[in-house]
């Protein structure tokens, strides 16, 4: 089973078991623009949904990267590290951190895909 | 909350899809394509701002000259006419009223080029310091449009497209022109680092004259976001940022840019004071050993201890030159070249050192 899940602050949450891929959506990387740096944790931290776990940034500015879930980090993407666009290439491919989920009853207050486009074109 | 003013060519920015935000009380076009392509085409080629925000203020009367000396750090004594300066208006205490651009119109004409957030103060300013001096003065930011044409083909559109014979003007030399029937000032000037002009005309000719360059094909809409990029990147300050009420010329290394041998001009005593003694604190170049980028109002470390000892003026991932660097005022103890610091970026510290804070070398046409 694999499912993805979105958060009105724009992350995803690709689900797979207990184990959850977070990033940016394709929608959050075309309105940061250029994306020139990825401020990840680290393995074993912890995050907690609503609370940031890092940061993004474009040329113009950085934006918190909200956890949409409570979990431990389990692995980053060294490749954004050196290789930050890869965001802009493919940002539903080239997740940011990996967690094992906590509690998977928090995925159901996420948006399921339907209603994270509406919430876009809503925004748009 | 006041509703945010918009500029003569508003309605073009939105037919090209800019992405808008508030700027100095102005709804302004940050960037259409993308930062990194705008910044890119200024570099290499031409780019073309909308820079109506800026404000403009025509100084005349038999003491024009005199009173322009008094309120401003640069020396506009006996110039020739089609002469530009720039120079900041100080106050008592040696700090930054605003950085500013003086044209020399006439013997009794000057004309000064404001930041759009500073326009009423520094009206204010201008006209509560002119008591005792024949001057009139008026502000005409809400008649002039103006528009930045930049870059290293700039000379060539400007010649070209717009057809205003510009080759025989020097840097920092502007002429005034009649174009489209209206009168209009063109001068070699910019904030980019490149060679460029700007040119100011009525809202008009402003509009006609931004969809000529868009339909010609050969200039790229530049919004503000490349225009920050680009003078970050060649070391130019920006009022709000490097400039302020209480930063002085000599903290922000700007001295050449005040004439202490002017007979008077207010805040000479401060910054001669300040001069002689040397400042506490300086502006300085940094440079991150990590990919992390530092932004306005980070704190700056002592390498080895938690003191805070300074403060990010401006940074970016720069464009041009591939690296994470920024403006900040720093202690003095900690501002020589080579000095290693600390920069806080949320929740970790990442090493920095002293450097130039010219990361760019400038390509005026001089």
């Amino acid at each position: 089973m694999n499912k993805i899940y979105y958060s009105p602050s724009h992350e995803y949450i690709r689900v797979e078991g207990n184990t959850g891929y977070i990033g940016v959506s394709d929608y959050a990387q075309q309105q940061l623009g250029n994306v020139v740096y990825v401020d990840m944790p680290e393995v074993d931290d912890e995050i907690t949904a609503g609370d940031d776990f890092g940061a993004i940034e474009s040329v113009k500015a950085a934006s918190d990267l909200i956890a949409p879930v409570d979990g431990t980090v389990i692995e980053v993407n060294e490749a954004l590290a050196d290789n930050p666009r890869l965001v802009n290439e493919d940002a539903m491919n080239n997740w940011i951190i990996k967690v094992e989920i906590a509690d998977p009853a928090q995925l159901d207050s996420l948006l399921d895909e339907e209603a994270y486009k509406a919430l876009c074109a809503a925004e748009h | 909350m006041e509703e945010n003013k918009r500029t003569c060519l508003y309605p073009e920015h939105v037919s090209l899809k800019a992405l808008i935000s508030p700027f100095g009380g102005f709804d302004m076009p940050i960037q259409y394509r993308g930062i990194v392509e705008e910044h890119n085409a200024v570099r290499n080629a031409c780019g073309i701002f909308d820079v109506s925000h800026m404000g403009e203020v025509s100084i005349t009367g038999t003491d024009a000259e005199r009173y322009v000396n008094h309120i401003f750090s640069n020396d506009v004594t006996d110039a020739p006419v089609g002469k530009c300066f720039y120079g900041m208006m100080l106050n008592p205490r040696g700090g930054v009223v605003d950085d500013l651009l003086v044209y020399k119109r006439g013997d009794e004409s000057f004309f000064l080029v404001i930041n759009a957030s500073n326009i009423d103060k520094d009206v204010a300013w201008i006209e509560s310091n002119a008591s005792g001096f024949d001057v009139k003065v008026e502000n005409l930011s809400d008649f002039y449009g103006e528009i930045a044409i930049q870059g290293p083909k700039a000379e060539e559109v400007v010649e070209d497209v717009l057809g205003i014979h510009v080759s025989d003007l020097a840097f920092y030399t502007f002429k005034e022109v009649t174009y489209m029937d209206k009168p209009a000032i063109i001068s070699r000037t910019g904030y980019t680092g490149e060679d460029g002009f700007e040119l100011y005309a009525p809202h008009d000719v402003t509009v006609a004259t931004w969809r000529r360059l868009i339909e010609s094909g050969k200039a790229e809409p530049c919004g503000l976001g490349c225009r920050d990029t680009l003078r970050f990147e060649v070391g130019l300050p920006l009022y709000g940022d490097e400039l302020a009420d209480d930063i002085t010329p000599v903290e922000a290394g700007l001295t050449m840019f005040v004439k202490l041998d002017k007979p008077e001009f207010i805040g000479k005593e401060a910054v001669a004071a300040q001069k002689a003694g040397g400042p506490a604190r300086k502006l300085v170049g940094l440079e991150l050993l990590d990919r992390a980028i530092p932004r306005h109002g980070y704190e700056v470390l002592a390498a080895d201890t938690d003191e805070v000892v300074g403060v990010v003026t401006t940074g970016y991932h720069a464009i041009s030159v591939d690296k994470s660097i920024a403006m900040a005022l720093v202690n003095t103890p900690y501002a020589a070249l080579g000095t290693p610091l600390r920069v806080r970026i949320r929740r970790k510290t990442f090493p920095a050192v002293v450097v130039k804070k010219k990361f760019y070398n400038k390509n005026y046409k001089k």
